[in-house]
């Protein structure tokens, strides 16, 4: 063989070991999605017969809408808090020089390499010595402690393109902090708190071992899930993992959409 | 501070305006301000809880008894050792999948799939708003007797098989599908570190591929390398839902035994004293990892070089 095939041979192999990886990754979501449109109440394949039945219980069933509600409301609050939050500490971890920053930089990364279960049941703990009884609010602050640091992870990426000499600029016009922050830095650092946001709804949205220590006697989405697959299983297992992930990938679309809206909004 | 990227120094020209940055305190700390005091209240305090916990009697609920080791010697001297050895084990051997699962597609990406890369990048991230959960549930409809795999090859081949499921192998199936993006991402970033005139070099002067590869490729990739295999080393060690969902009971983590102790055991402070244990081995790995790397680096050359 000579160097030019045997390079051809390994592109090839690669792009297929590539291809590979992308069914491994997107199988089981398919047998999630495969399992919520059989009609059997247990499981098997080839599926016998397909039916919608169990989306129609599912939105009628008062429980799920339950799930969906306190899902929807923490991970809306983790999103919003977060944001706020993130882009200061993101200005901190990228764009300022100041004396803690190194040492700051590495201990806001702590939480996110932290056991999430771990840090759930110390959260447990420490709300019970405070005498806080836990409920989905303080699955919110448990959700934060580690997705705050993701998100000043991904506006600081945003932060560190920013160019200061821009906040240089509106000093030296005479502009405030206050309106410089506001009329330089945050529109520049815009698409970064955009996909920050959308990382901590979903991420929340989806996180089970935080939720599992945390929310009392209030369930999410993913707790209940997770319940019913240890015991007492039922076919809106499937359904209402169809159902959340369908409405993830609904919330992506519309945050992808808006970010090339955006892109092309600032391009003119 | 060797660690200062170009805008920093920038910014730097800004001290020669000495009336309005005269502060109390830095705008940088003042704008860490927040953060700081909230990690402080939900990450540290708890923290320091469960450390506190740890040194309580056995079965208390209060952190106002006198300090003892017991648990800490209980832990010893019980079998959570084992927990902790199988879940290292498990962790390792993960790792070790992860390393070479990855490599060809991390080479793919940062070398020769040109644009196709970024779709490539997305189409892997999405799983990752998938609830954990719901993935692995996936992996059990797929892999359980009558599912997807078996009940298929039985009703299209005639062929019977035996579940895989709620073993070992299952478990490991689960922590690399899960942690995989950890482990290829930072690879990514490593083999792209590797200048194609070197490697190209290397060929001219009569090197295999085998030689470039472990002379020059993997040694220059090799911060990207270690920092995914860290990462996924400690996310594995920590991790309770795979051996949950997928293991069955057959293998009983160190997660899960922290979990146990906290809930079913009642018994608050051996499961600080196994917290205390796995965070310190993990807190470890982790500092020194980001003690090592150049965050300004990684994460503002992202943008520049493209």
């Amino acid at each position: 063989m000579t160097e030019r095939q045997k390079k051809k041979v390994t592109h090839g192999l690669i792009v297929t070991w590539t291809a590979a990886l992308l069914v491994f990754l997107y199988l089981p979501i398919l047998c999630v999605a495969l399992a919520s449109f059989s009609k059997a109440r247990y499981f098997r394949f080839p599926i016998p017969r397909y039916d919608t039945g169990w989306y129609e219980k599912a939105f009628e069933s008062l429980t799920v809408r339950d799930l969906m509600g306190t899902s929807l409301s923490i991970a809306l609050l983790v999103a919003l808090i977060s944001v706020v939050l993130a882009f200061f500490g993101a200005l901190a971890f990228a764009r300022f020089d100041w004396r803690g920053r190194r040492i700051y930089q590495r201990l806001v990364l702590l939480p996110i390499f932290f056991p999430q279960a771990v840090l759930g049941l110390a959260l447990l703990i420490w709300f019970s010595t405070v005498g806080i009884i836990p409920d989905w609010r303080t699955a919110v602050i448990a959700h934060l402690v580690w997705i705050v640091p993701i998100v000043t992870l991904v506006i600081s990426i945003q932060a560190y393109s920013f160019d200061p000499a821009l906040e240089e600029a509106a000093f030296d016009l005479g502009a405030t902090r206050w309106q410089t922050l506001k009329e330089v830095t945050l529109p520049v650092l815009w698409p970064g708190v955009v996909s920050g946001a959308l990382f901590a709804f979903l991420l929340s949205w989806g996180n089970f071992p935080l939720s599992l220590f945390t929310t009392g006697a209030d369930q999410t989405v993913p707790e209940w899930l997770y319940a019913k697959m240890v015991s007492g299983y039922t076919p809106l297992v499937p359904t209402l993992g169809a159902l959340t992930t369908a409405g993830a990938a609904g919330v992506l679309l519309v945050g992808y959409l808006s970010w090339v809206f955006m892109r092309r909004a600032q391009g003119r | 501070m060797s660690t200062i990227s170009e805008p920093m120094t920038a910014g730097g020209t800004r001290a020669a305006r000495p009336a309005r940055r005269r502060r109390l305190i830095s705008p940088g700390l003042l704008a860490a301000l927040p953060v700081i005091v909230f990690l402080l209240l939900a990450f540290a305090a708890p923290l320091l809880a469960v450390l506190g916990y740890s040194f309580m009697p056995e079965k208390t609920f209060e952190l106002t008894q006198a300090p003892t080791l017991e648990n800490y010697l209980s832990v010893f001297s019980n079998s959570y050792y084992l927990s902790f050895g199988k879940s290292l084990g498990l962790a390792l051997v993960t790792v070790l999948l992860l390393m070479v699962i990855s490599w060809p597609i991390a080479y793919g990406m940062a070398k020769l799939f040109g644009r196709a890369a970024n779709f490539l990048t997305l189409a892997i991230i999405i799983p990752l708003f998938v609830s954990e959960n719901i993935r692995l549930f996936g992996w059990v409809l797929f892999l359980i007797k009558g599912g997807v795999l078996l009940g298929g090859l039985k009703a299209w081949l005639g062929i019977d098989g035996e579940s895989m499921l709620y073993d070992v192998p299952a478990i490991v199936l689960g922590l690399v599908y899960v942690y995989l993006p950890f482990a290829l991402f930072p690879m990514v970033l490593g083999i792209s570190m590797v200048p194609r005139e070197v490697t190209e070099a290397a060929f001219d002067m009569g090197a295999t591929r085998w030689q470039v590869f472990r002379e020059v490729e993997l040694p220059l990739a090799m911060p990207g390398i270690l920092i995914g295999g860290l990462l996924t080393f400690i996310l594995s060690l920590g991790s309770l839902a795979e051996s949950k969902i997928l293991g069955g009971q057959a293998v009983i983590m160190i997660a899960d035994e922290i979990e146990t102790a906290f809930t079913f055991g009642q018994n608050w402070p051996l499961g600080a004293a196994l917290s205390v244990l796995l965070i310190l081995f993990s807190g470890t790995l982790v500092l020194t990892l980001l003690n090592w790397i150049d965050l300004d680096k990684i994460l503002g050359r992202g943008k520049g070089s493209e």
